[in-house]
């Protein structure tokens, strides 16, 4: 476990602000605790100070996870966000996507979103911006690109693509755990 | 008679108020007839019950003598009514309407009278049937058919036969057979009825009554309702018992002792993969593991570690209860099973969880400087209390795994207690389970941590299960082990489970402390003796307040009996 070093920083950062914008910076400065990035096998975990503190008594292999984990870094460097970072994604979100009833499995199943499954989005949302996904009852299902800005959805036929999946709750169910650890 | 019979719905168009009256009349002229007729067959009856009781010696052609006898009777009991219609008709042809009711109730009275025959006469054939003497088959009998495939009917006969005779074993044994025949043989027969491995069943027959046993091994078939625990750091109970209902799900809250525990009685869909589900609204766990969990009472703002966590069902529940502050350490020696923990740990959002996969069993050196306030062991087992759940364990668990296990388990338990910090303001309190109902996986475990540290059980907080045994077979254990609880699928239709909570004393190490100052000597070569020292004293301040010393006397003159008796148990268990 080690803290990222600055070009690392730069990645994660940019990912996130994607999807959350200048929140990124609620992140670091919380009110309740210190919080901070911690780089293991390749996975970055979001940890609570008091948390990395006792972890440092675990041995590196024996280690498997700590505190939440936000994504890994590709071979090539650049950073991929998991589905275990919705909870925080969706805290600070700056664009959001609700889908319809009946559209909310096959977003589950790892489908795009097309405009018929699409129930309301947030206004002013630019192209290729990252969105997180709701359904009608507020819960977050996942997050995604969005494929068109809000003023293009809606001139979109029905069976056109709005939101690109990128990853959804969906994956914990899918045997992806390897993505967690 | 017929035209008598056909008048009668007239008798139901009559109003209420007549109609009592009627049959009041018609009680008070009977009377005296029925009484006489009741004295005769009373007297009747007992004769033949008097005939009977003897003839019921001799066995099956007794059994149609009787019936023959008894259909006798009945015709007799019929003459006898149409008889007494006739004497009606004749006294009564002046008032036609009463006659109508009498005739009425009198007919009633007759098919009474038949039913109550009929009953006794069932009751006394089953007396026949069960006083009957039962034929234990002998070895040779069974070896004979040995390749006779038993059908299920027959083989439950046999051990209802067998319960009823061990129910009264004096009168209704064979002779010359013992009650441990009877008993190894019932055991065969559960074994091969319901597909155990003999030695298990003949192990559940040593720690239930032979009923109890069945009961046991039936229920222990039988699938339990699924149960979820609503994820309160995301979601209330109350919320989503609503979205799932609105999915078809129909449900009921668990019980009153849990607020968070939800029984799925039916579900169209997966109650594993909806959407609820994979946003972490609620966790599937049996209604008995979360026991262990409430028994610990984790307080928010502890450390806290949990032994055995995969796959994270009670990492959970305690993150939850401690509303995601302080720290969780979720450890578990498989790293398979701990990805699932880890997976369900971030679908929960639990937020304090640090998983690792050491050996539980070093855990102690590990620790040595940042102990715990609280420990789960919710230790591996053989599983015998979740076969419904596993049936792969009637066939393969045996009793030497049993006792591998308990080693494991013990090591385990010692640990644990070395891990716990007893100076913990809050805590300095550990929970072990298992999922097993044996006793050398349960109470001898902790038995034998009670004979190696210094800790004292303490009540669980659950006010349902039953409490543990104190004594089996030839040993006994320490009698606070019967604040510890044990959980039946049988009694509480949960999943067999143990529970015993724990409170740590001290760091002291009993029985070893002579070895464990040796091994100091070899580790600090120059500081032992003052170290040494000063350990003495403060043990001597902790362990030796004026109150206590009486106690501490108490124990010793227990021990010195112990070590008294213990030469002869040796010699009984020899014998």
């Amino acid at each position: 476990m080690r803290p990222l070093t600055e070009e690392e920083t730069k990645t994660l950062f940019l990912k996130l602000s994607e999807y959350i914008g200048k929140n990124v910076e609620k992140m670091i400065n919380r009110s309740d605790e210190r919080y901070c990035f911690r780089l293991m096998k390749d996975r970055c975990y979001y940890v609570s100070e008091s948390l990395m503190k006792a972890a440092s008594s675990i041995a590196r292999d024996s280690l498997l996870a700590v505190g939440t984990c936000i994504g890994k870094f590709t071979k090539s460097g650049k950073f991929r966000l998991h589905i275990t970072s919705l909870e925080y994604l969706s805290k600070y979100a700056k664009y959001k996507v609700w889908v319809k009833q009946n559209a909310e499995m096959s977003f589950l199943y790892g489908n795009h979103i097309t405009k018929s499954g699409l129930a309301r989005m947030t206004e002013n949302t630019p192209q290729y911006s990252g969105v997180i996904v709701y359904n009608m009852a507020d819960i977050p299902m996942g997050f995604g690109v969005a494929a068109q800005s809000t003023e293009h959805c809606q001139q979109l036929e029905s069976n056109g693509n709005v939101v690109l999946h990128q990853a959804d709750i969906g994956d914990y169910l899918r045997g992806l755990e390897d993505d967690f650890c | 008679m017929a035209g008598k019979i056909s008048k009668s719905p007239k008798g139901g168009r009559r109003s209420p108020s007549v109609e009592k009256k009627g049959r009041s009349t018609s009680v008070e002229s009977k009377g005296g007839r029925r009484s006489t007729s009741v004295e005769k067959k009373g007297g009747r009856r007992s004769t033949s019950v008097g005939k009977k009781g003897n003839v019921e010696n001799k066995e099956p052609p007794a059994a149609k003598n009787r019936r023959d006898s008894s259909s006798s009777r009945n015709d007799d009991d019929d003459d006898e009514a149409f008889g007494n219609d006739d004497e009606v008709d004749d006294d009564d042809m002046s008032d036609d309407e009463e006659l109508e009711v009498e005739r009425q109730s009198r007919l009633l009275d007759a098919r009474r009278v038949e039913e109550a025959e009929e009953a006794e006469e069932e009751y006394r054939e089953t007396i026949a049937t069960n006083t009957s003497i039962y034929h234990l088959p002998l070895k040779e009998e069974l070896d004979k058919d040995i390749d006779r495939v038993v059908p299920p009917s027959e083989l439950k006969s046999h051990i209802e036969s067998i319960l009823e005779v061990l129910a009264d074993f004096k009168n209704r044994r064979e002779p010359e057979r013992s009650r441990k025949e009877y008993v190894d043989q019932l055991g065969l027969f559960i074994a091969e009825l319901y597909g155990y491995l003999p030695e298990l069943v003949e192990y559940f027959l040593t720690m239930f009554s032979p009923s109890e046993a069945l009961e046991f091994v039936d229920y222990s078939d039988k699938v339990r309702p699924m149960v979820i625990r609503t994820n309160t750091l995301k979601t209330r109970r109350k919320d989503l018992a609503l979205a799932l209902m609105k999915r078809g799900v129909s449900l009921d809250p668990l019980a009153g002792w849990s607020k968070v525990g939800l029984k799925i009685m039916e579900s169209p869909v997966p109650v594993g993969a909806t959407p609820e589900y994979l946003s972490g609204h609620y966790m599937l766990q049996s209604a008995a593991s979360m026991c262990p969990v409430l028994a610990l009472a984790p307080q928010p703002k502890e450390r806290v570690l949990d032994m055995s966590a995969a796959p994270g069902g009670k990492t959970s529940y305690i993150a939850q209860l401690m509303r995601n502050t302080g720290v969780i350490f979720a450890n578990d020696l498989r790293s398979d099973r701990q990805k699932a923990t880890v997976a369900n740990m971030h679908r929960l959002g639990v937020k304090n969880v640090i998983t690792c996969m050491h050996d539980g069993r070093k855990l102690s050196k590990l620790f040595k400087q940042f102990k715990f306030d609280r420990v789960l062991l919710d230790a591996p087992c053989s599983g015998l209390g979740v076969i419904s759940r596993d049936p792969s364990v009637k066939v393969q668990r045996t009793i030497a795994d049993v006792k591998k296990t308990a080693h494991l388990q013990k090591e385990l338990l010692l640990a644990a207690i070395d891990v716990l910090n007893h100076k913990s303001k809050t805590g300095g309190v550990m929970v072990y389970s298992t999922c097993s109902i044996s006793v050398a996986e349960n109470e001898e475990v902790v038995n034998y941590a009670l004979s190696k540290r210094d800790i004292k059980i303490i009540d669980t907080e659950l006010d349902f299960g039953t409490p543990a045994f104190t004594r089996y077979q030839q040993k006994r254990f320490h009698p606070s082990i019967a604040k510890t609880r044990r959980f039946y699928p049988h009694v509480h239709n949960m999943d067999g489970f143990y529970v015993a909570k724990i409170q740590k004393l001290s760091d002291k190490i009993k029985g070893e402390s002579e070895p464990s100052k040796k091994e100091d000597g070899v580790d600090e070569k120059s500081n032992v003796d003052e170290l040494d020292a000063e350990r003495k004293t403060k043990k001597d301040k902790i362990s030796v307040p004026p109150t206590r010393e009486v106690n501490t006397n108490k124990k010793n003159d227990k021990k010195k009996n112990a070590k008294m008796t213990k030469p002869r148990r040796m010699k009984v268990e020899v014998n």
